[in-house]
């Protein structure tokens, strides 16, 4: 396995993903606070500050969403997130099993990570459904909540702002679930804070 | 068929038509409806403009009706007053015409006259509401000018909440009765000293402004919550007027007890949506819960962090 440096973030995917980071957090814990809202509960952001933050936050992870989408054209990050549907699944199967078994075998990393796969197979295929389907959905669903009068009234009888409004929180609580877990494979590496200091640096 | 049986035949015929005729004129001028007997006054206060003759000068008079003299026949027929006769409420005296200028004195009913301690009207709890009139601030700010008529003009008022129809068309009707005035200079000026008064100004602090306009009446905020009336009549001061957005936007929303006091009496919960009957016609954030979502999401949210505490122990285990 190489044991020299690699530089897998450069500075505009640093600072897309840290402010990324912080706008998603702060649209996760707003967004419950509305969908919870509960004045008697200390936890939870008040109603007013919610609607206000999470509007503001949703703008900006949108705009700074499209610096992700103009970097990976005009980039060779873009290249980090396609992958070969032949043999995919057998790849994300041979990387759990990896998770699951291997690493506590001491066994090497069956993708291990270089300058043209800085993602092993999972990974590669979470982040490119999380960032091009979860994302899109989400930002499509809140930007018509955040101008209402553009929803369709009905939708399939429903109410065409409910069904809005549940999408919008169904696909902001699976992107939760992925924040959670890329937070902890984050902790898999070299040492607990390797990788973490490396979206800090640049350096792997 | 022979030529004398073509003749008795055409003959009875005719006489049935003239006969079904006859009774046909009978029973149009028994079935007349009310309406109908207001049309001499209609005549005039139906439409923009009047005609009459000046006696002294023999020439024909074309003039235009006073706005607020002026009814609509189509509205008034269909509100819940358009079987009455014009005289039913007003003087028989304005029957002539010129009317007598002293009828311009006269006191217009308030509901109560008709409908008080009337148990046929008991439903409506008019009691009730003349009881939460006088302590509205509409009333105590005004108390000469403020009556019913301010808010519920009586050729057109028609029962709206608690006939179950859509809540967006409720909504609409209600908030225009207050935007009558609280959106038209000239008519709050007659109510009132105040002036400038600019509603979109005054509520700039509410989010999504135009979808709440849109979508909340704003007795919803400006009112004192009633149990027992359908619709509230305690009008509170500025002041009082609700600003908390947990108010509605909460398991316990307030437009339970207030805009879909109607229909949360018929259904009050579902198994599914908590407030389900708010997201039939709209969607409040906050107010509508799925509770099958939410176990879902606990279920989910517990598996994954079972899933992440249970790897990491397994890492320090085998650390060691």
């Amino acid at each position: 396995m190489a044991s020299e440096k690699l530089y897998l973030y450069p500075i505009w995917i640093r600072i897309w993903h840290w402010l990324n980071a912080v706008l998603f957090i702060t649209l996760l814990v707003t967004g419950i606070s509305m969908q919870y809202s509960n004045p008697e509960n200390p936890l939870l952001v008040s109603f007013e500050l919610s609607v206000e933050l999470h509007n503001l936050c949703g703008i900006l992870i949108s705009l700074n969403y499209l610096l992700f989408i103009f970097g990976n054209l005009f980039t060779s990050n873009g290249k980090q997130y396609k992958m070969k549907t032949k043999g995919l699944l057998n790849r994300i199967f041979t990387q759990s099993i990896y998770y699951l078994f291997g690493m506590f075998k001491k066994q090497d990393s069956p993708y291990p990570i270089s300058l043209e796969n800085k993602f092993n197979p999972m990974q590669r295929f979470i982040y490119s459904t999380a960032m091009y389907v979860g994302f899109p959905i989400i930002i499509a669903s809140g930007t018509a909540m955040l101008f209402p009068e553009i929803i369709i009234p009905q939708i399939f009888g429903f109410s065409g702002l409910l069904v809005t409004a549940i999408l919008h929180a169904v696909i902001g609580f699976v992107l939760s679930l992925f924040l959670f877990i890329h937070l902890y494979v984050c902790t898999i590496g070299s040492s607990i804070s390797s990788n973490f200091k490396s979206m800090i640096t640049g350096w792997h | 068929m022979n030529l004398s049986s073509f003749k008795h035949l055409f003959l009875i015929v005719v006489f049935l038509c003239i006969v079904s005729f006859g009774f046909g004129q009978e029973t149009n001028e028994e079935n007349k409806p009310e309406s109908n007997k207001n049309q001499k006054c209609l005549t005039c206060h139906g439409n923009h403009t009047f005609k009459y003759m000046n006696e002294d000068y023999g020439i024909e008079i074309k003039e235009k009706m006073y706005g607020d003299r002026l009814i609509d026949t189509i509205a008034f027929s269909q509100s819940n007053h358009g079987m009455f006769k014009c005289t039913d409420c007003h003087s028989p005296e304005y029957e002539a015409f010129p009317h007598a200028g002293n009828l311009r004195m006269e006191l217009m009913y308030a509901c109560i006259d008709c409908h008080g301690g009337d148990p046929e009207y008991a439903k409506f709890h008019f009691d009730e509401i003349e009881e939460a009139f006088y302590e509205s601030m509409h009333y105590n700010r005004a108390p000469d000018a403020f009556n019913c008529w301010s808010c519920h003009d009586p050729h057109s008022y028609k029962t709206q909440a608690s006939t179950g129809g859509k809540i967006s068309e409720t909504v609409k009707y209600d908030n225009n009765i207050c935007l009558k005035c609280h959106a038209d200079v000239s008519q709050f000026e007659l109510l009132t000293e105040r002036e400038n008064i600019n509603i979109l100004k005054t509520h700039d602090w509410l989010p999504n402004q135009e979808l709440h306009f849109r979508s909340v009446r704003c007795i919803e905020c400006h009112t004192q919550l009633n149990d027992s009336l359908l619709i509230s009549h305690v009008i509170m001061p500025k002041e009082n007027a609700i600003r908390e957005c947990t108010k509605c936007h909460s398991e316990n929303s307030h437009l339970m007890a207030s805009l879909y006091k109607y229909k949360s009496m018929e259904s009050r919960k579902s198994n599914g949506f908590i407030n389900a009957v708010i997201i039939n016609e709209s969607y409040v954030i906050g107010a509508n819960r799925n509770q099958y979502l939410n176990l879902l999401s606990v279920i989910i949210f517990g598996l994954v962090l079972s899933g992440i505490f249970i790897h990491a122990l397994f890492r320090i285990f085998k650390r060691k």
